[in-house]
């Protein structure tokens, strides 16, 4: 198989790899750049763990072929804090204490950010449904969401 | 495997037609790379179309849509003028996986996919949806209901592409709705589907409809004698009891883990009357 050259923009940075065509975004992302939030769950779009958004939208990156963020703008957890200051949803996990292994938690950021980008006032239902598509195993899902509710507070206030 | 992204659905389908070992279309993935990363399939080729601009855009076209088949379904669900014209084919996209998954998957990859249990294609062929292929012997349009005949299984030749859906203008009175049965509330394959799909004249009499049921037969079915069952009335009780026995009897299921045969056949009659009740509704306030 002959490696296809792909250039995206990745967390702002303009990035060049090259991968198989057969390799899923996911794995370029770990396996060859060391961006290893994002996880791998399951690997069949069934757990949310490898959320990243791809021009803006979110998608699971295990469903996405590496080949095809050539052009495109990719972010992932790694984007999400300033440097050492931390995005607020990460500070309400912490605060929460909405994670207990924390396989799931790049996933759920990821997730909860498209969310608010979209709407900064989601009720709880709609934030329950928006991340039907994210599994925990360990913390169970109120605090995940008392803390999306509580950062997107506080993000309304500026 | 090849990855090739051509600018032109020409190229697409040269890519396709020319090449020797097994070539399959990419649209959003969701299907497709989940049989790839599982071994189900080895492709030599894989033709990602979502560079192919035509085949992206959501346009008018006199009174109804042109949905490009590698518009994501999270894209149609911010449409609202699609959601107003035909809410009940939007809102059966919008059951496709998760938030994840919706921006990525196409409505026409549901319908290439070919699985009798996809959540769009039911509402679709309800709403008389029509595909435009194009292939290396030029353009045809045929039925959405024409595409599929059995799992995994299409009728498209080497080749062909389907290009766009169009979801026509409708008269006014016209409602749709889609409802599916899964054990849970988000997240799963639908065990019965029921697409409903109807126009009422202006004293509230049903002149025209279609009723198509999903994962109750090899491939989506549109029921005739569930839509006969409405035409001529207003919806009534017995009217919804005919409905709701025709579609029962148009049943061939599967037993499967997820639900026997008898109650895949109860729940597509108890789906079918639900959803046109919905459509019902619809219809009067258009
Ligand atoms: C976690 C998860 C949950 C899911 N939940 C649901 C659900 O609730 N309901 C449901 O119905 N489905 C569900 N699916 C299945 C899948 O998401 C849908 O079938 C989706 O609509 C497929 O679209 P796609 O664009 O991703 O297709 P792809 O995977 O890109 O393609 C699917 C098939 O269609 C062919 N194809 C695609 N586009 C074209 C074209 N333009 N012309 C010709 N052939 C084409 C491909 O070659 C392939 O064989 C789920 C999948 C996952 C991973
Ligand atoms: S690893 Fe991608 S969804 Fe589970
Ligand atoms: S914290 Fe362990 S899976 Fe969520």
């Amino acid at each position: 198989m002959s490696q296809v050259h792909v250039t995206a923009k990745i967390n702002g940075d303009t990035t060049e790899y090259l991968c198989e065509p057969d390799e899923t975004l996911l794995d370029v992302l770990r396996n060859r750049l060391g961006l290893t939030g994002a996880k791998e769950g399951c690997g069949t779009g069934d757990c949310g763990a490898c959320s990243v958004t791809l021009d803006g939208r979110l998608v699971c990156s295990c469903l996405v072929l590496g080949a095809e963020a050539n052009g495109r703008e990719v972010r992932t957890i790694e984007g999400m804090a300033h440097g050492e200051t931390l995005h607020p949803l990460q500070r309400k996990f912490l605060e929460h204490a909405a994670l207990q292994c924390g396989i799931c938690t790049p996933g759920f950021l990821v997730a909860a950010k498209a969310l608010l980008d979209k709407n900064p006032d989601p009720s709880e239902t709609e934030i329950r449904y928006w991340l039907a598509g994210n599994l925990c195993r360990c913390t169970g899902y109120d605090k995940i969401v008392r803390a999306v509710q509580d950062a997107a507070a506080e993000m309304r206030k500026g | 495997m090849r990855y090739e992204a051509p600018g032109s659905i020409e190229s697409a389908v040269a890519l396709l037609a020319q090449e020797k070992g097994r070539a399959y279309v990419l649209a959003g993935g969701t299907d497709l790379l989940v049989r790839l990363r599982g071994g189900y399939i080895e492709p030599d080729l894989v033709v990602d179309v979502k560079r192919i601009e035509s085949m992206r855009k959501i346009v008018p076209e006199a009174g109804g849509f042109r949905i490009g088949a590698a518009v994501p379904a999270a894209e149609l669900g911010e449409h609202p003028a699609v959601k107003k014209l035909w809410p009940g084919v939007v809102e059966a996209v919008e059951l496709i996986g998760s938030k994840q998954v919706q921006g990525r998957a196409t409505m026409v990859g549901n319908l290439c996919n070919a699985s009798p249990a996809a959540d769009s294609v039911p509402a679709m062929v309800a709403a008389g949806a029509v595909a435009t292929v194009v292939g290396p012997n030029g353009k045809r349009n045929l039925p959405v209901e024409e595409i599929s005949t059995s799992p995994g299984k299409t009728t498209l030749a080497k080749g062909e592409i389907v290009e766009s859906i169009l979801l026509a203008a409708r008269p006014p009175h016209s409602g749709d709705a889609y409802l599916r049965f899964i054990p849970r509330t988000e997240m799963d394959i639908a065990v019965v589907g029921a697409g409903v799909n109807i126009t009422l004249d202006d004293k509230g009499v049903c002149k025209a409809a279609r009723v198509a049921l999903g994962a109750v037969a090899e491939r989506v079915l549109l029921v005739g004698p569930a839509a006969d069952a409405l035409i001529g009335t207003k919806l009534d009780e017995a009217a919804l009891d005919k409905l709701a026995a025709a579609a029962s009897a148009a049943c061939r299921p599967i037993d499967d883990k997820r639900g026997t045969k008898e109650f895949r056949i109860k729940v597509a009659g108890v789906l079918a009357r639900r959803a046109a009740t919905i459509a019902l509704e619809r219809a009067r306030k258009s």
